[in-house]
């Protein structure tokens, strides 16, 4: 079973968490402080396992991850999961996966399509897995699920109709006193093609 | 008004989206807090407007809150009405947000069952999949019971990908509503095999889950998953599938073998790193159970694990050594080939991986390379960065030298120079365990003693190093340890006075008090030692300055703040005094002096109390005051079914119980273990600590942070053991080889027994010491008594783990002779009754077993006194009924008011907890307002019976309605509860009642009316409740029970069906099954017996009853009979 996964960027802003065992949010906000702090010290060349934070399970759970440029993939599985299994799960090599996934739905997703995405990253993340266990691993299978989702999406209006789409451009413009503009220096790093192993 | 909605709605274009929201937060970083609790503020308005859209998209912006850590429950209800939207769009929303923070204790999850309900049949597939996935996240045992029904039908729909979802959350189902396993398993089962190799692997994974938790139930599935394994090219199924037979071959020898074949074939094929290294585990697992033979594949596994570790990926090196540890628990002469290679991963960069290679080294150390181990751990120790990983180095130091009573170490005084060399440590937190070691050594070592007070007054006398920075830490609990060994052992001393000295500087008054209260005691040893020295040597002078020191110093320690520092201190203070007086007039004071500490302190063995004889007459079992309650302890013990029998089994006197019985409790406990598949077996480790927790391990931990590294001068060093030790190995080697040159050239015309030849063998390693090992078992007495009740202690703790989790469990072991009842579900099949009795009413309590552990914990109060039945029905008003009562409203459509009685929220029944007597009932109402007006002023009145009475507030009389504490906007329900007295159960009973309300609408309201009935049946006072076999025999032979009969005829359904529909139904467990006879048990809220043995031929079936209380027995019958007639 897959406990929590979680994405956090460098500094350990939580970019997308989701649990699967429930957590009051305080605590939720514990366990990724303390698994950040786990993750964060080790260096990129050392192993991407390492065992639980005390918060989130202990010694019975391992925290599965991977850095990718400015962000931190973490997956908090026991130990029926394989982790090397996990590891490609959340990697691109031999099988099929999730940074895959955001990739292809996305366009070489940035740190930045999480912030502003997220909803759309946890759809994409159910279609992986859910309720803590591995629902797709066929990376086709998985894009085309979302794609038909959008699809539907995009036939209902989306969330914001057009009317409302264009007031939030009159907003942008109009609006000098909220500085709109964003910096995104540090974080615009695309993902870097990474080497199979 | 109209100017007012425009208005609204051009606000709600300027509302923000998700993504404004973001925006903002990112541009407000200095207040971010502020900015959010605007934003949440704005929110709120925007939960306040009627436009779904406007909703959705605030409800979008909360999930995002609650990921930076916000509470967002209060928006619940919210989330909800999203959920229930039309559009795709909205609904996945809603149940993403639902999925982020609802759990069990979310009270409007109970208005969600119907939605869901809905949204699981819904044409489109996607809407029946985001619910699948939502309800996987916040699934609760109410939603599981209603909705299992529904979730079974969509394992074999016709999308796959509804089918994957639908098998993947049974798992979840199962966990929450543990009685759904049984008849969903075939099924699930079916999907083992299913076209779809998405479905297929969702319900291997599904199976996998189920197994791990208990392994023997799924050994019948094996020859399937074998060829699943042989057959699928899915390297996820297969790393599963593996993964499974790593559980199953331990239970199973045989599959172990036939496993081999296979595996081997794919370690050789495979390119996947992933498969392989289970495959590898996986022979690792099934060689622990058949350990002969199959070398061939053992050294494959081997060699492929060194691979691993040689590999420059580090997750490969780490997990080689992970399965490299794993076989050293079966095969260490394998891996103590790769010691190189191990040595080597210390270096390792990778914290986690020299963890991993210090817990094979463990294992690895043998007499012959211990030192050498030992001295490469050092080096590390010296060169570690960071104080948790030397902490850990230190640790393993430690444990490896001291595992298995000391087994490995050859030369003690090595080893106390280990210790003492530890002792430099920067800020470590282990200076309790090298203090435990140094007493543990000097006091079960006697050959060592002189060396290690040598040591230990060294360290004494460089205390100052340790101490030098005055921040608490653990490695001054050392000198804990050099203090007591000083001062016990100070015959050994050569400069006593010089110690005494050293114990009894100022600075030492700066040390934790319980090192300072160790301190002063043993100053007192000491001096008496020296008193004793001296006045042997006539030079009294010496003795008298001695005594004068003792005076002088000890006033700093009555000042102690700490309470035994100052107790002690003013006491041998006085003692000095005393004797100082007594010097003066030149008595010799020494015998008595030393007299006061005279004999020796042997150590205890942690068994050592048992071995103690019980006194006559004492009694530890017997109560000293009448004990508060009985029921505690009889929730710890097994559940028995007898009342009378449980006090027995609650307190097991052991002095009492003989031979037989202990054994016979032994076999049932193991029996009910082998058949609970949560029963989690005693880990080793925690019996380890139960067991051995010696003092000095409670000793407060302190820290320090040394900034200058320590060296203790003078101290000889470790290294020099080891070369001494080569050296003393040499000569022993050389003068065997005379003797045996000796004996050879002896025996060479006998027959030449075989000698311990390999000139490096284990044997030939012996000791320099002679060391004298206290053994930890004193005298054989009562050795036998003391097994037994070791035997019983180990047993208990289990137990009462295992209870708690029973209270949990799921899955029976499904036996063959049991049969999955189909159950017709309770949602659905209530209103089918609805529909054909016109009142409808159909009251089933429900079975509780289901109760959780925590439920079970809080109805420990008084469980025998205090049983509450749940109630659950349909009260479904059929329109004709309704039309009648409220036809003001027909205008407006429909005014259904449904009620449901519902099972209670498990909280409840800690609020009636002091309820008295067996004759509770909690009646759960759901009232769902189905029209269009608001209603509100609900008044809920019963009309009493003789028998069943409505429990009303005091002051209240007996025909005053309960208001309802909630008003109803349109198609809202929520839920009240009422308690119900009942006098007698063995008659069914009907209550009338009615519900009276208001119901307003935009410029009218009008006062309402509903009557209904209360349907108490008999068999809603029975409590499902298992019963044994050979308990069941026993109460059948008791005769004390009457017996009744009754016949159906021309029932058309297969015996399970009916056994099935008489335990959902009537709350029937099955006891025993034989072809198609069957005996079920059940037992009334006051403890009633009911028994049945039901037979079929043909289409008849016959039941014959045994109750205590022939009425209930007539009822149920009846009760029965009816159900059986209506199908």
């Amino acid at each position: 079973m897959i406990k929590a996964i979680l994405i956090f960027n460098n500094h350990g802003k939580p970019r997308l968490i989701r649990f699967y065992q429930y957590f009051a949010e305080d605590m939720q906000q514990q366990i990724i402080r303390e698994t950040f702090h786990l993750v964060s010290k080790r260096d990129d060349n050392v192993c991407n396992f390492l065992e639980g934070g005390s918060l989130i399970g202990g010694s019975d759970y391992k925290l599965i991850y991977r850095h990718y440029a400015t962000l931190y993939f973490v997956f908090c599985v026991d130990s029926s999961e394989s982790e090397l299994g996990i590891l490609d799960l959340i990697q691109v090599s031999c099988s099929f996966v999730f940074v895959e996934t955001l990739d292809k739905c996305f366009e070489n997703v940035c740190e930045l399509d999480l912030i502003f995405h997220m909803d759309k990253v946890h759809y994409i993340l159910q279609e992986v897995v859910m309720g803590g266990m591995v629902l797709e691993t066929n990376m086709n299978e998985i894009v085309a699920q979302v794609e038909v989702q959008n699809r539907m999406e995009k036939s209902e209006g989306g969330l914001s109709a057009a009317p409302a789409r264009a007031v939030s451009a009159v907003k942008n413009m109009n609006l000098p006193e909220i500085p709109r503009n964003i910096n995104i220096g540090d974080i615009n790093i695309k993902v870097p093609s990474l080497s199979p192993f | 008004m109209a100017l007012k909605i425009v208005k609204g709605s051009i606000d709600r274009m300027f509302d923000k989206n998700l993504q404004d929201l973001v925006r903002g937060i990112r541009n407000h970083k200095e207040d971010e807090a502020k900015y959010i609790s605007t934003c949440i503020d704005e929110i709120k308005q925007e939960l306040k407007q009627d436009n779904i859209a406007v909703k959705a998209n605030a409800v979008c912006k909360l999930t995002y809150l609650q990921m930076l850590g916000y509470d967002v429950s209060w928006a619940a209800f919210n989330i909800v009405e999203v959920m229930s939207s039309s559009k795709f769009t909205y609904k996945r929303i809603g149940y993403l947000a639902a999925s982020q923070c609802f759990h069990e204790n979310t009270d409007v999850i109970m208005l969600t069952t119907n939605q869901i309900r809905k949204d699981l049949s819904s044409p489109n597939q996607y809407d029946t999949g985001v619910a699948l996935t939502g309800l996987s996240c916040f699934v609760t045992p109410d939603l599981a019971r209603d909705l299992a029904n529904d979730i079974m039908t969509l394992m074999s729909h016709t999308k796959p990908y509804i089918r994957k979802k639908a098998v993947l959350i049974m798992y979840k189902v199962f966990l929450k509503y543990p009685e759904s396993l049984r008849p969903a398993f075939p099924r699930l089962k079916e999907k083992l095999e299913d076209p779809d190799p998405g479905v297929q692997s969702a319900a291997v994974n599904v199976i996998c889950e189920l197994a791990r938790r208990n392994p023997k139930n799924y050994l019948s599935l094996a020859p399937l998953f074998f060829k699943l394994m042989t057959s699928s090219t899915n390297n996820w199924v297969l790393i599963k599938i593996i993964k499974l037979f790593g559980a199953l071959t331990p239970l199973e020898p045989r599959l172990g073998k036939k496993l081999i074949e296979p595996l081997t074939n794919l370690i050789h094929s495979t390119s996947a790193m992933s498969l392989l290294y289970e495959c590898v585990n996986t022979v690792i697992a099934g060689q622990y159970s058949c350990s002969v033979g199959h070398i061939k594949s053992h050294l494959l596994c081997v060699q492929k694990l060194r691979i691993l570790i040689e590999d420059s990926d580090q997750n490969l090196k780490y997990l080689g050594l992970l399965a490299m540890s794993k076989i050293l628990k079966t095969h260490p002469k394998s891996v103590q080939s790769h010691k190189d290679l191990i040595l080597q991963c210390l270096d390792d960069k990778d914290e986690s991986i020299r963890l991993r290679a210090l817990d094979l080294l463990y294992g690895m150390v043998s007499k012959k390379n211990l030192m050498e181990i030992v001295k490469k751990l050092m080096i590390h120790v010296d060169k570690a960065e960071g104080t948790t990983y030397r902490d850990e180095l230190l640790t393993k130091i430690i444990d490896i030298c001291s595992q298995s009573n000391y087994q490995y170490i050859t030369n003690f005084e090595w080893y106390i120079s280990i210790l003492v060399e530890l002792t430099r440590l920067e800020g470590t937190r282990h200076g309790h365990l090298i203090a435990s070691q140094m007493l543990d050594v000097a006091i079960r070592v006697k050959a060592i003693r002189v060396f290690a007070v040598a040591q230990m007054a060294t360290l004494l006398d460089n205390a100052h190093l340790l101490t030098g920075n005055m921040q608490r830490n653990g490695i001054c609990e050392v000198l804990y340890a050099a203090a007591w060994i000083c001062g016990e052992f100070s015959e050994h001393l050569e400069n006593p006075v010089q110690t005494l000295e050293a114990m009894l500087r100022p600075k030492v008054a700066t040390l934790p008090g319980h090192i300072q209260a160790v301190y002063v005691q043993n100053a007192a040893k000491l001096f008496a030692t020296i008193l004793k020295n001296q006045e042997g040597n006539t030079d009294s002078t010496a003795a008298q300055e001695t005594s004068q020191m003792m005076i002088d110093r000890l006033p700093l320690f009555v000042q102690s703040a700490n309470l035994e520092v100052q107790e002690r201190a003013s006491c041998i203070l006085q003692l000095v005094k005393y004797i100082q007086k007594l010097q003066q007039k030149d008595v010799e004071v020494a015998e008595e002096v030393s007299a006061l500490f005279a004999g020796e302190l042997n150590p205890v063995a942690p068994k050592a109390q048992k071995k103690v004889p019980v006194p006559e007459g004492l009694d530890l079992d017997a109560w000293i005051n009448e004990p508060p309650s009985e029921s505690e302890s009889e929730d710890e013990q097994p559940k028995a079914i007898f009342t009378k029998e449980e006090p027995k089994h609650s307190r097991p006197r052991h002095t009492e119980v003989d031979e037989k019985e202990l054994a016979r409790r032994r076999e049932a406990r193991k029996q009910e273990q082998a058949n609970n598949p949560f029963y989690i077996k005693a880990s080793p480790s925690s019996q380890k600590v139960y067991q051995e927790a010696p003092g000095v391990e409670h000793i407060p931990v302190v820290q320090i942070d040394l900034s200058v590294p320590l060296k203790v001068p003078g101290l000889p060093m470790s290294d020099q053991y080891v070369k001494l030790e080569e050296e003393r190995r040499q000569k022993e080697r050389a003068e065997k080889k005379k003797k045996e040159k000796k004996k050879r050239k002896e025996k060479r015309s006998g027959r030449g027994k075989k000698h311990d030849s390999g000139p490096e063998s284990e044997e030939d390693i012996t000791p320099a010491h002679v060391v004298d090992i206290v053994t930890e078992e004193m005298p054989e007495v009562g050795m036998h008594l003391s097994d037994d009740v070791a035997q019983e202690d180990q047993n208990h703790l289990p137990v009462r783990v295992k209870i708690c989790i029973c209270m949990f469990c799921l899955c029976r072991p499904l036996a063959d002779s049991e049969k999955l009842p189909v159950r017709s579900h309770r949602a659905a099949g209530a209103p089918k009754s609805s529909a054909e009795d016109g009142e409808a009413e159909n009251a089933t309590p429900q079975e509780p077993k289901k109760k959780s552990s925590k439920e079970k914990r809080d109805k420990k109060k008084d469980k025998e006194r205090d049983r509450k039945v749940r109630l659950r029905c349909w009260k479904h008003f059929p329109p004709s009924g309704h039309k009648s009562d409220s036809r003001s409203t027909q205008s407006e459509g429909r005014t259904v008011v449904t009620f449901l009685v519902f099972p209670l929220p498990r909280k409840v029944c800690d609020i009636q907890g002091n309820l008295q007597d067996g004759s509770q009932v909690v009646v759960s109402v759901i009232f769902e307002n189905k029209s269009d007006s608001f209603l509100k002023s609900m008044e809920f009145n019963v009309l009493d019976s003789l028998n069943s009475k409505l429990q009303r507030p005091e002051g209240s009389g007996p025909h005053d309605g309960l208001t309802v504490p909630f008003q109803l906007p349109p198609g809202v329900s929520n839920e009240a509860r009422f308690v119900f007295t009942v006098q007698s159960i063995v008659m069914p009973q009907k209550l009338k009642g009615t519900l009276t309300f208001i119901v307003k609408n935009e410029d009218s309201s009008t006062h309402e009316k509903l009557d209904f009935k209360l349907h108490f049946t008999c068999t809603s006072y029975l409590i499902t409740t298992p019963c044994y076999s050979d308990a069941f025999a026993k109460l059948l032979e008791s005769g004390d029970l009457k017996s009744s009969s009754v016949r159906l005829e021309g029932v058309n359904m297969p015996f399970h069906h009916l056994l099935a529909r008489i335990c959902f139904h009537h709350h029937f467990s099955v006891v025993e099954r034989i072809d198609s006879c069957a005996s079920m048990y059940s037992r009334s809220i006051q403890g009633h017996h009911v028994c049945l043995l039901v037979k079929t031929s043909g289409q008849t079936v016959s039941i014959d009853a045994k109750c205590d209380e022939p009425t209930l027995l007539g009822n149920v019958l009846d009760e029965i009979k009816q159900t059986f007639s209506q199908c």
